[in-house]
């Protein structure tokens, strides 16, 4: 099985999430990472969904989530011709004698130190999935108390964007 | 003009405009508010049901045969959730019905209200949209989003759960309302390079089958395909949904493919070197087991839903578009080709088939009845300008096999979901869409006393439906499975109708309907002639049946095509005529 990622637009309605995430598990396709938010229009919301299985069954999912109605419109995004980050946020123990190895850590990673307590610091750090395995790999020794992660979001590279078409349509109907 | 009413109202005022004359239901708490403006339209004729499973069958059947939007209407919690049944049933088989349902006021939504039930939730995967509405200002443009989406590219049930304070709050109503669809463009017309290699293959071919389904008549295309059929001298199979899309009695015609299809429907398929496929969606029941089906054809495949193509089996031409134009534009390339396929050996073996493999059926030594004489009777008496509604099993595939369906839509049944109790609800929706035309509604006595009460509706409402309970004392295909696969070892399939509890014709005249009762071969015609001269009131006849009648042919759940049985251990023995 492969990795896939998929940006789908979606119309900026109640219930939406519920339709896309139920599809998935109804056609019987597990959902990796998915991640939803705001887009530069405020009538549409932008779903990035990794998704792993083989070709076929993919494009059957495709064309499934494109019989939704609150479905504007889908990409999959080629890794190799975008840009796609996860955040966490990780706490980690660390006292005095450990802090300084820690926060050379975050200093490789290009991490960032965003809560310091007597014992622990808290982590933020963004990349792809494999730099964050790396990074709770090299900070697992010290002591990983917490950890929460987004799902991750992609874009494009180049000036092209996918938004544009989906935008025009909703000016239509408007 | 902008008029002010409430939600209500305005709810009423829409269903009027986008043309619904018919609306299935019942009252309740939530939904109570819309009934009162309904009670006024002189435009909208309610029909009070008796339980709303019928309502959503009976709009469906309503649909079915007019091919308008069908429309019931429930209340919150137990009223929509006894609406979710006929919803699948209306998804699986793409008819296009509107459901509205009252909710609970929009401040108690997520409180466990008394009678709430999340509809729009729990229908969310069997409809093709749903809408929750909790403001008044929105009825309007959601009622003709809910109609156009139902009835336009692949039809569907749509639910439009309205709360009941947006159904009370005072409001303002202009016709016609901006639709605000953004993500749904169905395509209609079909890729011109798709419809040149779908002829191409056509001309090249040797084996050709054209496999029709739902969706050609749906899209209203039985002239065309018989056209394109004549045109191209190609052997037709008609599914389940598509029995009358093409004439029974059309020598290309070679019966209905599937599970319980003819010999040589089914050897067709497997012999062939392309499928043509139209409106179908190789469903299971057709194709038996997926890798063994149709092993050495090429497919074109043409449906409105491009999730359908490719999705079971590989489409070699994929064609996504509307049938009657799918099937316009492969009549024009293939003229335009001007060259025919050599399909004289083809011809020959199916014909050869069809001689030695007829549709037929066991009769039984003791005088009782066979359910398939019933269905051959019915078909010669009804004739094939009535409508049949059939529910699920034994009697709906002899009801598929034994009568002549010459017209399209003359056939309606519960083909994708299966539901017990559809026939007599939708035989009285499609009455009521045709009242002119005479509507046997054919089901099992399982099925019967699912649904039977809406005898009442029909005889109060004056809707003189006829109904053939094809009584074999048993839930008959299940028991055909025991027979066969479980050693036959009747565990809760006896239902001991026969035993007169209840008595059919008791019940039919309880309801205020005629009942009748038929045992012996000899009193079938005369017992037909009876209920059809009967058109002021509904009819029941009861046919006491042999319960060891079986359906045949028979392809076993997830085996292949190739092992389809004309009998129990008998096998047709289509290779050796190669």
């Amino acid at each position: 099985m492969s990795r896939h990622t998929l940006s789908v637009l979606v119309e900026n309605k109640p219930g939406v999430l519920a339709r896309v995430s139920a599809l998935f598990s109804r056609r019987g396709f597990n959902i990796d990472s998915l991640a939803v938010g705001q887009t530069e229009h405020d009538d549409i919301s932008r779903m990035t969904i990794v998704v792993s299985v083989e070709e076929l069954p993919l494009e059957q999912v495709t064309k499934q989530l494109n019989k939704l109605v609150n479905v504007l419109k889908i990409v999959e995004l080629d890794p190799t011709q975008s840009v796609q980050r996860e955040l966490m946020l990780v706490k980690v123990k660390a006292d005095a004698d450990s802090r300084s190895h820690v926060l050379e850590l975050v200093q490789l990673f290009r991490a960032r130190c965003i809560d310091v307590a007597a014992d622990a610091v808290t982590i933020e750090v963004t990349g792809t999935p494999d730099k964050l395995e790396a990074f709770v790999k090299v900070l697992e020794p010290f002591g990983i108390k917490e950890l929460v992660q987004s799902g991750m979001v992609a874009i494009g590279r180049g000036a092209r964007s996918i938004t544009d078409r989906s935008l025009r349509a909703l000016d239509r109907t408007a | 003009m902008t008029e002010r009413m409430t939600g209500a109202q305005a709810l009423v005022r829409a269903l009027e405009h986008v043309g619904v004359d018919t609306v299935f239901g019942i009252p309740g708490g939530a939904i109570l508010p819309a009934y009162d403006p309904l009670y006024d339209s002189t435009k909208v004729r309610h029909v009070l049901v008796r339980h709303e499973q019928g309502a959503g069958h009976a709009a469906e059947g309503y649909a079915q045969a007019t091919g308008r939007v069908g429309v019931c209407m429930a209340t919150s919690g137990p009223g929509a959730t006894n609406l979710v049944t006929p919803i699948a049933d209306a998804y699986m088989d793409s008819v296009p019905i509107v459901a509205i349902t009252g909710q609970v006021a929009s401040a108690a939504i997520g409180t466990d209200a008394f009678q709430e039930a999340d509809i729009s939730g729990i229908t969310m995967p069997i409809t093709k949209h749903n809408f929750l509405v909790t403001d008044a200002l929105d009825i309007p443009r959601t009622i003709m989003e809910a109609f156009h989406i139902a009835s336009t590219g692949r039809p569907g049930p749509v639910l439009v759960d309205i709360s009941k304070d947006a159904l009370q709050a005072d409001t303002t109503f202009s016709w016609p309302p901006t639709m605000q669809l953004p993500g749904y463009r169905p395509v209609t017309r079909p890729h011109s390079k798709q419809i040149r290699e779908a002829a191409k293959l056509i001309a090249e071919a040797r084996r050709p089958v054209l496999y029709v389904g739902g969706g050609v008549h749906k899209a209203g295309a039985s002239p065309e395909l018989l056209r394109l059929a004549e045109l191209a001298n190609i052997p037709v199979v008609t599914t389940l949904m598509a029995r009358g899309t093409f004439p029974d009695s059309h020598p290309q015609h070679m019966g209905m493919p599937g599970m319980h299809g003819s010999v040589t429907a089914v050897g067709a398929l497997q012999k062939a070197d392309l499928l043509i496929g139209l409106g179908v969606r190789f469903d299971d029941r057709v194709t038996g087991q997926l890798s063994t089906f149709a092993p050495h054809a090429k497919v074109v495949h043409a449906d409105i839903d491009p999730a359908e193509i490719s999705k079971n089996r590989h489409a070699d031409v994929p064609i996504v578009g509307d049938c009657k134009e799918v099937i316009t534009d492969l009549i024009a390339a293939v003229e335009a080709g001007g060259r025919h396929g050599d399909y004289a050996d083809w011809w020959k073996l199916l014909n050869g088939m069809k001689e030695t493999y007829p549709l037929g059926y066991e009769e039984f030594e003791d005088g009782s009845l066979a359910p398939q004489y019933v269905m051959e009777r019915l078909s010669a008496i009804a004739g094939p300008d009535t409508y049949y509604v059939a529910g699920v099993g034994q009697h709906q595939m002899w009801a598929s096999q034994f009568i002549d369906y010459e017209n399209p839509g003359t056939f309606i049944n519960s083909g994708g979901l299966g539901t017990m109790g559809f026939a007599v609800p939708a035989a009285m929706g499609a009455k009521m869409g045709q009242p002119d035309s005479t509507v046997w509604a054919i089901d099992g006595d399982g099925c019967f006393q699912m649904t039977n009460q809406e005898l009442a509706t029909c005889a109060l409402e004056g809707v003189p439906i006829k109904v053939a309970v094809i009584n074999n004392g048993n839930l008959g295909m299940v028991r055909q499975w025991q027979t066969l696969f479980y050693d036959q070892r009747y565990s809760n399939t006896n239902l001991q109708s026969t035993r007169r509890i209840p008595d059919f014709v008791k019940l039919a005249e309880a309801y205020g309907c005629v009942g009748l009762r038929c045992e012996r071969p000899e009193d079938v015609d005369e017992t037909i002639k009876k209920a059809m001269e009967i058109n002021d009131v509904p009819v029941v006849v009861d046919f006491v049946v042999h319960q060891d009648a079986m359906v045949w042919p028979m392809v076993a759940a997830g085996t292949s095509n190739d092992s389809i049985k004309i009998a129990r251990d008998m096998a047709p023995k289509w290779e050796s005529e190669e």
